[in-house]
């Protein structure tokens, strides 16, 4: 390659002079303009979203922008965001499960059951509501792998016979009342962080990025690649820090950061990792764009299958335990209803496609935002639940749209 | 093995020897007693028409299928090719018509797809030096190894494909139809690439029915006809005659030298 001028400035990735340098602030921002233009959006359509629902249901009605509504807010999506993480999974690979919601009421039924009424101690409960799921998430993969029974159809008829376990060990009574003073309905209702603790977790992520930029940075330069440079990391990691910071300030005003939401943003953050991090993650993602290429790229493409339903239904019982928390109770109706769809929805929002191969672990945290905020204002509101079912239809309909617009602009600017 | 061995007879030992591969789906013979010979640093290119059985001989060499019956010589010694990744870790690796390559994925992911460095935290850094390294080796002219293949022109996926099989510096080398999608100046650069192939001293089978290309980078070339050996050419051979090798018309060489034979020890 004779387009490098200057020996101090070589880099593997700059040495093709088609290649513009994005370097610096004004480089980053370059770049991310040209994203946007093609149709790569990532986390913008949500983020524009959410500022759109906010400023309408707080002129309507002034208190969904109260600290405390925005802690119920984030109480509530906690349960459903559990559910949506774990059909990021699923939704990854192309494949779908509509047993969810099912799964999750099981789940919370199995917290009564074995809690409540048998006196198990609650870990071992919420234990046996796991490993259902994920029982049932080897089960679904088993028939696709072996029989290519599409996900679509196995995991509806996982649907019914799961909503049909949940009446049955539920028995006649139908709903069982978790005690108000355990630790389990307290962490669902009441449990928040100490105001010092959540501000110092607040600046766990800007610490993290700085220290594990500046280490990639270092690597980059020794193994001569180019990297963003020191502005744009500082500039992230400002940025974060005050959002965080901010956020916890204004939650700090009500109530406080539910232990709940912390919990699950943990359980994002962790997923995040495994997905983009860890071979696992890149096998995902393999699997998703193209299942053939990565069969014969020697990935065990049905392992990879089994994992991902089996976390898929072990974090919708998980959600379902969160949820019997926040409800106090286990009944009949726990996962009926739109839980099923707003989990999916909430992933769909947040960006992950349906498609496969596209998406992260953020998106079920971004999505879930959407789909609370829009229930807890139309709430607010005294709408009625029909409006409310309607008005979330149309919103899901919208984030599609967006979806394949988006979709069909990466494809003629060339982008996956 | 670029070492010079005590039995110079051993530097002419073929990497890769196939005796009396047959292969059968039911009554159908797709190959019969099919030789093939591969040496170091050397293109041998199968040519044949549809139905000659090449397919079928690349997918018994890459682990996808067995053979009924023949064995193969691997480095001197006789083994079984259970699948494609038994093949892989052998040293055999195989470019898909297809390639096989995931477009959402980056190039470096895809080229380390299965096979990345330390699997619990994705060293991405070596990865990607390692990308830039092999695609260097290739003087393949990719812009970027962080973008997705889908906004990768259909030789530059050819290139990628190509670089991921000497990931893990494979022996052999197949490639099926790399050219077959691909325009005047792509073309040429794949058929540069495979000129490096060998001069790395892999050995390489050529895939193609474009017989110009063939005779451009091939050492051999070897003709299947009906799932048999019809034929081995120096890539010099006058061009009829491997056509009519391919096409079978029975006023070929190897009809007509089988006809002389025939008449002398009658005589």
């Amino acid at each position: 390659m004779n387009g490098v001028t200057k020996e101090a400035s070589f880099a593997y990735d700059r040495a093709d002079a088609r290649v513009r340098a994005d370097e610096g602030l004004s480089g980053a921002f370059r770049s991310f303009i040209d994203r946007i233009k093609s149709g790569d959006l990532g986390v913008l359509p949500v983020v524009v979203g959410l500022l759109v629902i906010s400023t309408v249901f707080a002129t309507l009605n002034p208190v969904f922008l109260l600290p405390n509504n925005i802690v119920n807010l984030l109480f509530d999506a906690s349960t459903v965001g559990f559910i949506s993480l774990g059909i990021v999974m699923v939704l990854l690979l192309g494949e779908i499960d509509l047993s969810i919601g099912s799964m999750s009421g099981l789940a919370s039924a199995l917290i009564g059951v074995l809690w409540v009424n048998q006196g198990y101690p609650i870990p071992v409960a919420i234990s046996a509501a796991v490993v259902t799921g994920a029982l049932m998430g080897v089960l679904y993969s088993f028939l696709l792998n072996k029989f290519s029974m599409p996900s679509f159809i196995s995991t509806l008829a996982g649907l019914l016979a799961l909503l049909g376990c949940q009446l049955f060990i539920l028995g006649p009574t139908g709903s069982i009342n978790l005690p108000y003073d355990s630790f389990l309905v307290r962490f669902g209702q009441t449990l928040v962080m100490p105001s010092w603790l959540a501000h110092a977790a607040a600046l766990v992520p800007g610490l993290m990025m700085t220290i594990l930029g500046l280490r990639q940075m270092k690597a980059r330069k020794a193994a001569k690649l180019s990297s963003p440079g020191m502005s744009v990391l500082l500039l992230k990691v400002v940025l974060i820090t005050v959002l965080l910071e901010a956020a916890v300030m204004f939650l700090n005003l009500g109530r406080g950061v539910p232990w709940m939401f912390f919990v699950f943003v943990v359980c994002v953050a962790l997923m995040q990792y495994a997905l983009t991090r860890t071979k696992w993650g890149r096998s995902m993602f393999a699997v998703g764009g193209n299942a053939e290429a990565a069969r014969r790229a020697g990935i065990e493409v049905k392992r990879i299958r089994m994992t991902a339903f089996m976390l898929g239904a072990s974090l919708a019982a998980l959600g379902g335990v969160f949820s019997a928390a926040r409800l106090a109770t286990a009944s009949q109706q726990a996962g009926a209803g739109d839980v099923n769809l707003n989990a999916i929805a909430a992933a769909v929002i947040g960006g992950t496609s349906l498609f496969g191969g596209r998406g992260s672990a953020w998106t079920a945290l971004l999505g879930v935002l959407v789909i609370q905020a829009i229930s807890n204002g139309l709430t607010l509101l005294n709408l009625s639940s029909s409006l409310r079912y309607m008005i979330t239809g149309a919103v899901l309909a919208i984030a599609v749209i967006v979806d394949s617009l988006a979709r069909q602009s990466r494809a003629s600017h060339g982008r996956a | 093995m670029t070492e010079a061995n005590t039995k110079p007879v051993s530097n002419k030992q073929p990497i890769l020897r196939l005796s009396g591969i047959t292969k059968t789906f039911g009554a159908v013979a797709a190959l019969a007693d099919i030789q093939l010979e591969v040496h170091e640093g050397e293109v041998v290119a199968l040519v044949g028409d549809n139905g000659a059985g090449k397919s079928t001989l690349i997918k018994i060499l890459a682990g996808v299928q067995q053979p009924t019956s023949g064995t193969i010589e691997f480095l001197g010694k006789n083994v079984e090719i259970a699948n494609p990744s038994h093949a892989l870790h052998m040293g055999i690796a195989t470019v898909y018509q297809d390639l096989a390559l995931c477009e959402n994925l980056d190039v470096v992911a895809n080229l380390f797809l299965g096979q990345e460095m330390s699997p619990w935290a994705l060293d991405e850094v070596s990865m990607e030096v390692r990308a830039w390294q092999l695609l260097g080796e290739l003087a393949a002219r990719i812009p970027s190894v962080r973008e997705p293949i889908a906004s990768l022109s259909g030789g530059q996926r050819q290139t990628v494909a190509i670089a991921r099989s000497i990931l893990l510096d494979p022996k052999i080398v197949m490639l099926d139809e790399p050219t077959a999608a691909l325009g005047v100046a792509q073309t040429a650069e794949v058929l540069n690439l495979v000129e490096r192939l060998r001069d790395r001293g892999h050995g390489v089978i050529l895939i193609s029915h474009n017989m110009d290309n063939v005779r451009a980078v091939a050492d051999k070339i070897v003709v299947l006809r009906l799932g048999r050996n019809n034929g081995t050419f120096q890539a010099d051979a006058p061009h009829e005659q491997i056509i009519s090798a391919i096409m079978g018309s029975t006023d070929n060489s190897v009809s007509r030298r089988e006809a002389t034979e025939k008449d002398r020890s009658q005589s």
